[in-house]
């Protein structure tokens, strides 16, 4: 079985699980198998899971190990090819042909070409690494177009040609599973969810993205999110918002605001949504209230 | 093909998990094979986590994954089946048949008030009645009104935002390279796929006639359009409403619909729709209509976890009610208050006229 392989120096899951953490990012054991067999085999990483769980991150901290530039695809509803792939500098070719007068001018070349982040990727996919942010939020046509580019790498331009990559690149796709992404897609990918950590790795966590942030903050803050995530709130603290909420805390209690002030006072940046804080009402105070106490 | 015997076992639990509804290609199982011979495999745990990362196994099948692949790994061992080997699965997925059967549960509980577990087969004789005013005029405002979606294709239009190059160069070519106009391209619009379901179970009697009548309309109306009948069992009719002529269609829909005034069950109707690749497609992006009163006789979990599931997969996902009208609804069973999270809608139409509004005002509102 030929197993081809683009990350040299890593030679286990365990071996990359520790390169993340020296990227700040503290991935379990799964998700470094998955990331593991994705840059082995040479396929692309798909990540699902709920949002602020850590997907972008996941692709920002695989790109800072292996020592390239993120080429970020953000995905909405109605984007197309065009600002995935390239577009014509339609001006610049107008003015080229005004310059150029009964001269002839090429105005389907490479200076006239603006290149959008899937054209990019394969030109330099030893540079870069694709990550194709919320795809759950593009339409089912640019799914189905994606199918055609993760199979061969190439994009073909009618003017001038195909341009395929030299090697595979680097891609990771993020979903946060609004919708449920069609078959061939996830067939194409290696496949992770994200789920939010565990209490134990949800707190080391904070204290690597928050150096300011004590251990105990940490502990209380990750306590608190757990016991809001238990409710059924349309937007359940991530991993994200727990970070920033012991950082805000953490700072309002510098500046002289006792513990469960501090916490009640910084709600605002774990709990973003106010029908949540309205379901929730006094149930904030007693949960700041026990994880302080 | 002969396979290395080493890679025989991880070939079979790839078959296994396919046999069990799991959508795994060749190409997934290859690399599931690799994944593990490059992981060692160390321990069970690579082949769990290889088998997890490259077949894809869903989050919320990893229950049933996690079952299967202790069964096979660890205790009894399941065999892969026989090819030829028909069960109820097989011939859900047999593209020649339309009808899915639907297994019963043998202890259920009564749950809905008129709603009934068995199996009653028995076909509908529609009434031949003029096409009622409001569905004719139904065909006029759904051609404009029906939600739509863009596409990917152009067309001109001076108030679009990307410029038309090739025309521009074209008409500048006739004026010595002067550029008179900025011929503009917007994108085009189509109308988008609805998959219509409607519940013809015997406490939905009253009204299975008129919704029948109001799918015959839809699909003349809509250009992507599927419809299902759910009851104790899962028939297919869009074949028989795109008949143009109603009594024609009706009589076909009369054949094919043999549960007519049977039982209700609504989750497993919904799950074995969801079982079927080419009926799931149906769903994808959709406008999803679904027309029941919401008596479950089933386990309601089954049918709130289908709705999520839909609801993740399409477009819009409303439910309208025949027991009662436009607001005034409140649902009342178990199933559809759990359920109601997962609708962008849900609401009354117990009379025509209500059903074709509803539809007509939601679609435009989304």
């Amino acid at each position: 079985m030929a197993v081809k392989s683009n990350i040299a120096g890593i030679g286990s899951p365990e071996a990359l699980q520790q390169a993340l953490i020296g990227a700040q990012y503290l991935a379990d054991d799964a998700l470094a198998t998955a990331a593991y067999l994705g840059l082995a085999l040479q396929k692309p990483l798909l990540l699902e899971g709920a949002p602020g769980v850590g997907k972008t991150e996941a692709a920002k901290a695989i790109g800072s190990i292996l020592g390239r530039n993120v080429i970020r695809l953000q995905c909405y509803e109605g984007i197309d090819a065009a600002a995935a792939l390239y577009e014509w500098n339609y001006p610049r070719q107008l003015l080229a042909i005004r310059q150029a007068g009964d001269a002839y001018v090429n105005v389907y070349s490479d200076d006239y070409l603006l290149s959008r982040p899937l054209l990019e990727a394969i030109r330099a996919p030893a540079d870069n690494i694709l990550l194709i942010d919320e795809i759950d939020r593009a339409d089912q046509e640019f799914e189905a177009f994606l199918l055609e580019f993760l199979s061969d790498f190439q994009i073909s331009i009618p003017e001038t040609g195909t341009v395929k990559a030299g090697q595979r690149p680097v891609v990771v796709l993020t979903s946060n599973r609004t919708r449920d992404l069609h078959e061939a897609l996830r067939r194409r990918c290696v496949y992770h969810w994200i789920d939010y950590p565990d209490a134990i790795l949800e707190a080391q966590i904070v204290m690597a993205r928050a150096s300011s942030v004590a251990r105990d903050t940490a502990n209380k803050v990750v306590a608190a999110v757990s016991a809001f995530r238990a409710e059924p709130l349309s937007k359940p603290p991530g991993v994200a918002e727990t970070v920033e909420w012991a950082e805000a805390a953490t700072l309002l209690h510098s500046q002289g605001n006792p513990w469960p002030a501090a916490f009640k006072r910084s709600i605002g940046v774990a709990i973003k949504d106010q029908d949540d804080l309205d379901y929730l009402g006094s149930q904030v105070d007693d949960i700041i209230g026990g994880v302080a106490a | 093909m002969i396979l290395p015997q080493g890679t025989q076992p991880f070939v079979d639990f790839a078959t296994i998990l396919r046999s069990h509804g799991f959508a795994i290609s060749p190409e997934q199982t290859i690399g599931f094979v690799e994944a593990v011979g490059l992981l060692g495999p160390r321990s069970m745990n690579d082949i769990r986590s290889s088998a997890l990362a490259m077949l894809a196994v869903p989050k919320d099948r990893e229950d049933e994954f996690e079952a299967l692949y202790n069964a096979f790994f660890f205790g009894r061992l399941l065999t892969p089946p026989v090819a030829g080997d028909d069960d109820d699965e097989l011939q859900a997925h047999d593209p020649g048949s339309e009808t899915v059967n639907i297994e019963v549960e043998e202890d259920e509980e009564d749950r809905g008030d008129v709603a009934s577990g068995t199996e009653v087969l028995a076909q509908r004789v529609f009434s031949s009645v003029d096409e009622p005013t409001v569905l004719k005029n139904f065909v006029r405002a759904g051609r404009r009104s029906l939600p739509r979606r863009l596409s990917y294709r152009f067309q001109n239009n001076r108030h679009g935002r990307k410029l038309n190059i090739r025309q521009l160069l074209k008409s500048s070519a006739r004026t010595d390279g002067d550029v008179l106009t900025l011929p503009m391209l917007i994108r085009k619009r189509r109308m988008r796929k609805i998959l219509l379901l409607i519940d013809v179970s015997a406490s939905m009697r009253d009204q299975s006639d008129s919704y029948i009548r109001f799918a015959h309309t839809l699909a003349q109306t809509a250009s992507f359009f599927e419809c299902f009948t759910l009851g104790t069992r899962l028939t297919r009719i869009t074949d028989a409403l795109k008949l143009k002529r109603a009594e024609q269609a009706l009589s076909r829909v009369t054949e094919a619909v043999a549960d007519f005034d049977g039982g209700t069950r609504i989750g497993d109707a919904l799950d074995a729709f969801l079982n079927i690749p080419r009926f799931v497609g149906s769903a994808r992006g959709a406008y999803v209509l679904i027309l029941s009163d919401g008596l479950e006789r089933g386990d309601p979990a089954k049918m709130v976890d289908a709705l999520k599931r839909i609801s993740r997969m399409s477009w819009q996902l409303h439910w309208l009610s025949p027991l009662g009208n436009g607001a005034q609804y409140k649902p009342t069973t178990d199933a559809l208050l759990q359920a109601a999270d997962h609708l962008d809608h849900l609401s009354g139409a117990a009379d025509l006229n209500v059903l074709c509004e509803n539809v007509l005002m939601n679609a435009r509102a989304a």
